[in-house]
Parts: structure tokens; sequence; C-alpha cells
């Protein structure tokens, strides 16, 4: 707003000269607005930078009273004491990543796979209970796991003891649950960008003698991709950093914990050791971060698709 | 289209024919696997991790169900005839924590929807290099993990060492009291609630700051240059302008802010980090505990408040649904 006002005022040779200056209020403006986005931007990244900070200074440097805003000396010690140390007495870092990989990665490719089949029979069929379908998914999706989550822990307590299948305190009931929860935004998100794919394209490939499958494959899968990539790394992101239904459903079975699980369970119990504990965070935070700058855009779309259209 | 819907209509939905292409396909007409074949294994899902629950919800918080009703040898939970209910209306605690959830989300949503729209106005302003520099900043506290987020807060308000407790400490006393370096911040409401509506706040400003900006980009710059050349500064084009034309988004991130801030856990869990005080408990943090952590389980109340908690959220919803449907999206 306030260039366009200055550069309004530059071209006008008729105007006396003293105008030609940024006037001074102007200026004030701006600088105004320069201090606020910085304000903004420290208030944002702060803790971040704290967290990092505090993960990489020494023990005595943590302990002492005389608190620095940047470390004296930098170690390692800490991230290794959290990678090659055991973060819960008898399970290490090494486990606990690879449950956190397991139930993510196996819930987004479920989430994935099932999301699409759905989106595609939203977008492309009319049928009779699709207005139904959709105003259930829109419904379920403002029902928060809090609420439900006794109601799930008693059936799949009861299913446990009836079939023997083991579905708590190992990652299978985390698994179906994490799934399920990402499925109606995943197939909110994914309606559009299948319902985006010209018909056209797939009744070409039809004529040219292409099958289901292949149309499938060839002509829908390319374009729907980006939009496959984009609810998956929301899906993901949803799952790895998803706490209360780790927590009821793994109970004190440490060797099967999440990543956020083994944090918050080190904190309940060596909660003076904020050097790993800061570790352990930015070490939890670092894939989160890596995702979301590489996707951003979408998830706003995603999330507010409809509301800005008009 | 309306040949499909006959077609699916015609045959018994359990047992459709898979959809390999056991004849070969004329040219100009598909075999089509039925939608119902297509979003069959997430209503599966759904029924069982989603819907089922929503409904034994209701059931359980209408039946005297505890931990014991769960061994093999128990009897069925009993009818207890709204006693639930009746305990929670006349529970002064229940009334307490109902009251805190909803004055702390109000505050939440409140001081994330006024600091998101201005970061979203203001990175409008900006030139670009810095709103980019700015959002990527943001990008980083929205990104940041529930559980690291309450972490690093426990920490920088932690007595003796916090960051925050040292920095009040250090600043004048006339400005800001005296006696901050020993505060402890996370046993009585009111300071604990304050620590936890910033981490909130700092996580979800983001997202609706980045979605105001979208939104404003979508305005066009004619409308306020009319507006600056009629005089008018930028607090009345924001209310003349902006905000009518961005209502349907305004409408929204409130919705999505309340039903988030609704159901806060994992922040408080860590912050509280006991059950001991319940004048610091939450909706969601009562029922975890209820469910969880008293002793014995009681499922049943659990589940009331779980009621009460998803009547309060779909209450909001419905005005969102409205928006969607009227907007076609169920269409």
């Amino acid at each position: 707003m306030t260039a366009t006002t200055t550069r309004a005022g530059l071209p006008g040779a008729a105007r006396p000269p003293r105008r030609r200056r940024t006037p001074l209020p102007v200026l004030l403006r701006r600088s105004g607005s320069y201090a606020a986005g910085a304000a903004v931007l420290v208030f944002s990244v702060f803790p971040v930078y704290w967290m990092v900070a505090t993960a990489f200074k020494p023990v005595g440097e943590i302990f002492s009273k005389d608190v620095r805003l940047f470390p004296g000396s930098l170690t390692l010690e800490h991230f290794d004491r959290v990678i090659n140390g055991e973060l819960i007495p008898g399970v290490n870092f090494w486990e606990f990543l690879t449950n956190s990989l397991l139930v993510t990665l196996g819930s987004v490719a479920a989430g994935a796979l099932l999301s699409l089949l759905a989106a595609v029979a939203v977008a492309r069929f009319r049928f009779k209970m699709r207005t139904a379908f959709i105003m259930v998914l829109m419904v379920i999706q403002m029902v928060p796991c809090e609420a439900l989550i006794i109601s799930i822990f008693i059936n799949f307590r009861r299913l446990q003891d009836a079939s023997g299948v083991q579905m708590l305190g190992n990652l299978t009931g985390i698994l179906i649950v994490y799934t399920a929860f990402s499925l109606p935004i995943t197939i909110m998100m994914l309606r559009g960008f299948v319902a985006a794919v010209p018909r056209e394209l797939e009744e070409a490939a039809a004529i040219d003698g292409a099958g289901p499958w292949t149309v499938f494959w060839r002509i829908l899968m390319p374009l729907v991709a980006p939009g496959l990539v984009a609810a998956s790394i929301f899906a993901f992101i949803t799952a790895w950093n998803e706490f209360i239904v780790a927590l009821t459903f793994l109970g004190r079975s440490t060797e099967e914990y999440t990543l956020p699980l083994s944090l918050s369970y080190y904190f309940g119990r060596f909660g003076t050791e904020w050097g790993a504990i800061m570790a352990a965070s930015t070490l939890l935070t670092l894939p989160v971060m890596a995702f979301f700058l590489f996707v951003q855009r979408r998830m706003v779309s995603g999330l507010t698709m409809g509301a800005v259209k008009g | 289209m309306a040949q499909t819907a006959e077609a699916v209509r015609g045959q018994s939905p359990p047992a459709p024919p898979p959809p390999g292409p056991p004849t070969p396909p004329r040219p100009r007409r598909r075999k089509i696997p039925t939608p119902y074949l297509l979003i069959a294994p997430a209503l599966v899902l759904l029924a069982l991790v989603q819907i089922g629950p929503i409904l034994q919800m209701v059931w359980n918080s209408l039946h005297s169900y505890t931990v014991r009703h769960l061994l093999p040898t128990a009897p069925a939970p009993e009818w207890n005839s709204f006693a639930h209910y009746t305990t929670l209306l006349s529970d002064a605690e229940f009334w307490m924590i109902l009251r805190n959830t909803v004055v702390v989300c109000a505050l939440m949503v409140g001081v994330t929807m006024i600091l998101g729209t201005a970061v979203g106005n203001l990175l409008h302003r900006l030139p670009r290099w810095f709103s980019v520099t700015v959002s990527i900043g943001m990008m980083l506290a929205w990104a940041t993990p529930a559980i690291s987020a309450s972490l690093v807060f426990r920490w920088l308000f932690l007595p003796e060492r916090g960051l925050a407790n040292v920095a009040l400490d250090r600043l004048p006393d006339w400005l800001v009291g005296g006696g901050w370096l020993d505060y402890n911040w996370f046993l009585e409401p009111v300071p604990l609630f304050t620590v936890l509506i910033l981490v909130i706040v700092w996580q979800s400003f983001p997202f609706v700051a980045v979605s105001v900006l979208a939104g404003l980009k979508s305005i066009p710059d004619e409308l306020y240059e009319a507006a600056r050349v009629d005089g008018a500064g930028g607090w009345r084009s924001f209310w003349s302008i902006t905000f009518p034309m961005l209502r349907p988004l305004f409408a929204l991130l409130l919705v999505l802010q309340i039903i988030w801030d609704l159901r806060v856990f994992t922040q408080l869990y860590i912050l509280a980090n006991s059950f001991q005080n319940k004048s610091v408990y939450l909706l969601s943090y009562y029922i975890y505990q209820q469910g969880f952590s008293a002793s014995p389980a009681n499922y049943g109340m659990g589940s009331a408040i779980a009621v009460v908690m998803t009547v309060m959220i779909l209450a909001v919803t419905a005005y969102y649904l409205r928006i969607m449907i009227r907007q076609g999206e169920t269409r």
C-alpha cells in the first residue's frame, strides 16, 4: 500500500521537487511494518532456536544460572546420548524411530489407497448414497479422536479378548486408527484433484482401447499424483505427531512406543535432562519441517478449500 | 452417469463382480467398477473406528460402565437412567472445567484470529522477499510437533533457569514486579493457562496468517485504491473491503480454530504433567483422566464428558456445514 503511494508520487514532473523524497509519515509507517515483520519473525523462530540451541549446549551451560542467548560452546553429547544411549531403559532411539516410521508410513500408504478409491467414486460417479457419504465425511471429520478414544479402546480391548488378535500394546491398533482418522480430509482433498482431470482424456484413452485399469494408472494417476502427495504428507504429519492414541493404546509396552510417546515418557522420568529432551525434540521436529516447507501452500489450499474461491 | 446408478441399483451391493476386465471392452463403452465397491473399504474402516464409536460413546454414557465390566466374567454394563449426566450437572468441578475450557478456548481462538489476521495483512504489505522470509519463519512454528513445542515452552518457563523467568527477573521491578526467577507457572490455573494459550497461539497463528494472505491476494488492488482515493485509512478499508470479501474464509478459519482448540490435550498433558489438580483440567484432559487415569477407570463418566464436548463441537460445526452445503461442496 505504502509502496504504491510513493510510486504514484514519483513521476509527477509537474509537482514541486520537494515532493520527490519519500514523505516522513510514509517512511515511518514503512519502517513500522518492517519492525512488526521482524517481531513476528523473532516470535515464530525463537522457541525453535531455543530448542536447537539448548540441544547443542554443554550440560554446564544448561544448568548455569547465567542464562545466555547464544551458546558459549557447542557439543554433540546430547544427540549422542539420545541416538546411541537408551532413551527408555532397555529401548533405544532406533526402535522408537522404527515404530514411528512403520505406523506413519503404513497408515499413509493404506490411507492413500483407500482415499483415492473413495475420491474417484465421489468425483466420477453419481450414486444414491453419494451426498450422504460426503455429509458423513464432513461430520465425522469434526468429531475429535479425544472424544472417541474411550469407545475405540473398549472395542479393541474386547476384540482382543474375544479373538486373541493383539490390538493394544502393539502398533496394529494405532495403525488402524491413524488410517481411519486421516481418511475424511484426504478424501475431500483428493476429490478436487480427481474432478479436475478432464473426462475427455479418459474417454479418448478408452476409445483407443484402454481398459479401466490402464485409464486409471496411465491417465488418472499422473494427474492426481500432486494431490496424492499433498494428502499423504498431511496424513504423515498428523500420524507422526499423534500423541493421545499412542498414549492410550500402548500403555506400558515401552518397546512399542512411537517417538512422541517416548519423548513424553523420558520427560516424565528424567525431567531435568533438558539437553537430551531438547535434542530428542529437535530430531522429532526435523522431518516435519522438511515436509512442511515442501507443501506449505497446498496444505493451506487443502484445508480452506472452497472458502477462498468466492 | 444415470446408467451407472441404474446398474448399481439393479444388482445386490455386497458381492458385485471384481473390477478386472474379464470381457473385452467394446469401444465407447467402458466397464466401470461400481462406486460402492470403491467407497466400501473406506466406509468399513470409518464405520469401525469412527461412526460406530460415536454411537457407542452415547451408549456408554448412559450406562454404568467401568474397567470392571471388561473382565471376561463381568455382567453387561447396566442402564443407569442418565446418572452420569445428573452427576455432572450437579458437580461443581465439572462446571469449573467446562467454564475453564470455554474461556481458555475463546482466548486461544480470539488471540490466534486477531494475530493471524494482523500478520496476514502485514505480510501483504511487506515487500516480497521479506514477506517470504517471515512466512518461512512462521512455518517453523507451525511445523513443530505439539510434543516438542510443549516441551520447549515448559523449558522456557522453568523456575530458576527458564529463559522467560530469567528475562522477567532482569527487567526492572517497577515494570513487571519482582520475584520472577523462581516463579512456578505450572501449578495454578491462571499462569498455566497463560503458557498453554501462548503455545497454542504460537503454533496456530501461522495457518491463519497464511490463509488470510492467500485471501488478500485474491482481492483486486483496484478496490483498495478506490477506497484510498475516497480517503479511507487502513482500518476502514479492512472493515469495508477485506472483511466482507473474505467473510467465508474468516468463518471457516474461526470454526476450524474453535474445533482444534476445544480438544487441546497434548500440550496440557506436558505442561500440567499430572492429574492431581482438577483446576487446571480442560474437557479432553478430563475425558482421558476418567477413562485411563482414574481408579477405577470410569468409561461411562468419561463418555458422558465426551458427549458434552462433541455436542459443543457439533454446535459450532453446524454453522460450518451450512456454509459448505451452500457452497455446493456436497454436490
